[in-house]
């Protein structure tokens, strides 16, 4: 449904997006993931149609984008980060207003309108100004509004940043209810656990693709074995992994080590290390890698 | 070791504070006391008071009622004193970006009335620290966030502050720097430095020695992330895998009611489950002609215990 091949942007001598490959041909929840300036937003305003590429072919749903982008507009819907609604219109004229913008028929707008406040539980905020909600609304009424044409494709770039986990978790029903009702689904986040959730997952780093596939291809990908410590003294346990391991291997938290291995054998070595220091070690657990884990790891290949 | 507990290693303590404005109560009757050295986490939804919290802590804003002590002096007395012992940084950095790092550093020495010497010398130390020692004279706009990131951290540190506040750090830097970063912020905990944070990342809540979280002005629990996640969850986190992912994770969806609220980890289906006997999940699915491969608990993650805290708290205000 979307096709994607060598796609390259440049903004002045920064190039953007390095020539892009990607194919995504079934419904599902598809996470673009990466830090600031990966050129998330770039590819997704690529995709909607309101900017250009320097060089690449995009195909969404049997249509030339590159060519013609004005069609990609009518199957995509396209919620950017700072979403533009008008704080003085209510609820239900932010959305019409959309509705009219799309070229949505009044005969269907009713219905449409009528839909979207149900599943965005904004029904009973209808009358209310734009202005005057809650950021968590605000953002849900952004989402209905790119909606009201009811794309086959949804694509939204960053929902989730600066919001609270439960409004988080909210927007992630929302998104499943789409899905359900077979709306495929792009969404760029800058937080690894969030792509976490979704079907599949593009690692997207200064422009490049890091690393993609569904969480369990990508966890695969790790080579290293990862284990939870957790020590009395923390930092003093710390020092002395770094000390044997440099400090590529080893991650402090608060009250517990993560420590990427390449064998149960190092580990013993270290538990020696441990031990000789006078530490104490509570606990000790392999556990499973994290999409953070794999980043890290794919970001040293890469380079 | 960060564990003594007498009352001269305590940083920050606060009595039932409590700020109303215009009859809004944004904190609500806060008490904690936060060790010297210590990394503490301040969690919570939007508007549930952790801003507040945080300008009445460094001075700026005054308080209704209660009391509070930073460093031994008083929020209510001494705040000339405490805007020079505490130190800022946010995730919007506030750095001139058509300055130099240098420039920059300069500015903040100035802001904070270092005089000539120590500005020198905090400069030098704010440069090496944050990597930029080579890059000093290019233009902070054309430096990688995650450089942007230590250069801002350097400016909050440079008039040597006793208490730092970090308002979502490390959002949208890459992992690799985030790492750095905290190895930074952990070196200065070390010394002395006492660190509070503001963040909805989850992650970096992580990075916390002990944690708050915040709702509707309230301080609902305090406690390590450890204990947070072994003890704060009523409901069990059920791992469910099967065959047909999708259609497992639709029916689950329509019994959400009786089982719990269910989200996806690729084709893991997590379920917060509310129920007594996770066999009825299994029986359930098997009615729906699904074939479960597997069905187990696993440990809920710092968000789980986010949610489970809090949101109660959030339908009671939904309903008001």
């Amino acid at each position: 449904m979307i096709e994607i091949k060598g796609l390259k942007k440049k903004f002045g001598d920064n190039q953007t997006l390095c020539g892009i490959d990607l194919t995504v041909d079934s419904d599902i929840i598809f996470a673009i993931v990466g830090p600031d300036g990966a050129g998330k937003t770039t590819l997704l305003r690529i995709l909607a149609g309101i900017m250009r590429p320097d060089d690449g072919l995009i195909n969404i749903l049997g249509h030339d984008i590159v060519k013609n982008p004005e069609s990609a507009k009518r199957y995509t819907g396209y919620l950017s980060q700072r979403f533009s609604l008008n704080p003085t219109l209510t609820v239900a004229e932010n959305i019409d207003f959309f509705g009219t913008l799309y070229e949505v028929p009044k005969s269907r707008k009713e219905d449409r309108l009528k839909r979207l406040l149900e599943f965005s539980r904004l029904g009973p905020f209808k009358d209310r100004q734009a202005g005057k909600l809650s950021g968590g609304m605000k953002q849900k009424l952004a989402l209905c509004c790119a909606l009201i044409h009811t794309p086959r494709i949804l694509l939204l770039d960053e929902p989730t940043t600066g919001v609270d986990p439960i409004s988080r978790r909210e927007l992630w029903e929302i998104l499943y209810d789409l899905l359900a009702q077979g709306v495929m689904i792009l969404v760029s986040t800058p937080y690894m656990d969030e792509a976490e959730r979704a079907g599949e997952i593009m690692m997207l780093h200064r422009g490049k693709t890091l690393a993609r596939g569904n969480l369990e291809d990508l966890k695969s990908k790790f080579h290293h074995k990862l284990y939870e410590m957790v020590c009395d003294d923390g930092r003093k346990a710390f020092e002395i992994i770094v000390g044997q391991l440099g400090d590529d291997r080893v991650v402090f938290f608060g009250d517990r080590l993560h420590l990427a291995l390449d064998s149960e054998q190092q580990m013993l070595t270290l538990k020696t290390f441990i031990a000789d220091a006078g530490l104490k070690i509570n606990s000790l657990d392999q556990i499973s890698p994290g999409l953070e884990d794999i980043f890290m790891q794919e970001l040293l290949y890469a380079k | 070791m960060r564990n003594k507990s007498d009352s001269s290693d305590i940083a920050v303590s606060v009595r039932n504070m409590t700020k109303k404005f215009d009859g809004f109560t944004a904190v609500d009757n806060i008490s904690f006391d936060v060790r010297r050295g210590e990394i503490f986490g301040f969690l919570g939804p939007n508007g549930a008071g952790k801003s507040t919290t945080i300008r009445i802590l460094c001075g700026i804003i005054d308080i209704t009622s209660g009391e509070g002590l930073i460093d031994g002096h008083s929020i209510l007395k001494d705040q000339d004193k405490i805007k020079r012992i505490t130190g800022y940084m946010s995730q919007k950095f506030s750095l001139y970006e058509d300055l130099t790092p240098y420039e920059n550093l300069e500015f903040y020495g100035g802001v904070y009335g270092l005089d000539s010497r120590t500005r020198r010398s905090r400069i030098e130390w704010a440069l090496n620290m944050s990597d930029l020692a080579e890059r000093s004279d290019d233009l902070t706009s054309d430096l990688p966030v995650g450089y942007k990131q230590r250069l801002a951290l350097g400016a909050s540190l440079l008039h040597e502050p006793s208490i730092l506040f970090l308002d979502e750090p490390t959002a949208g830097v890459d992992p690799s720097s985030r790492r750095s970063f905290w190895d930074l912020i952990y070196r200065q905990a070390q010394s002395g430095v006492t660190v509070f944070v503001t963040t909805h990342y989850m992650d970096e809540a992580e990075h916390c020695d002990r944690i708050a979280f915040i709702d509707s002005g309230k301080l609902i629990r305090l406690d390590s992330p450890g204990t947070l996640k072994r003890a704060d969850l009523r409901e069990d986190i059920i791992e469910i895998m099967a065959d047909d992912w999708m259609k497992a994770f639709n029916a689950l969806r329509e019994k959400k009611e009786s089982f719990g609220e269910v989200s996806l980890f690729g084709t893991r289906i997590h379920l917060r489950f509310t129920g007594d006997d996770f066999g009825d999940i299994e029986s359930y699915l098997i009615g729906n002609n699904i074939h479960v491969e597997s069905i187990r608990p696993v440990p809920p993650s710092l968000e789980d215990v986010f949610v489970a805290l809090l949101n109660p708290y959030k339908n009671t205000e939904a309903s008001s």
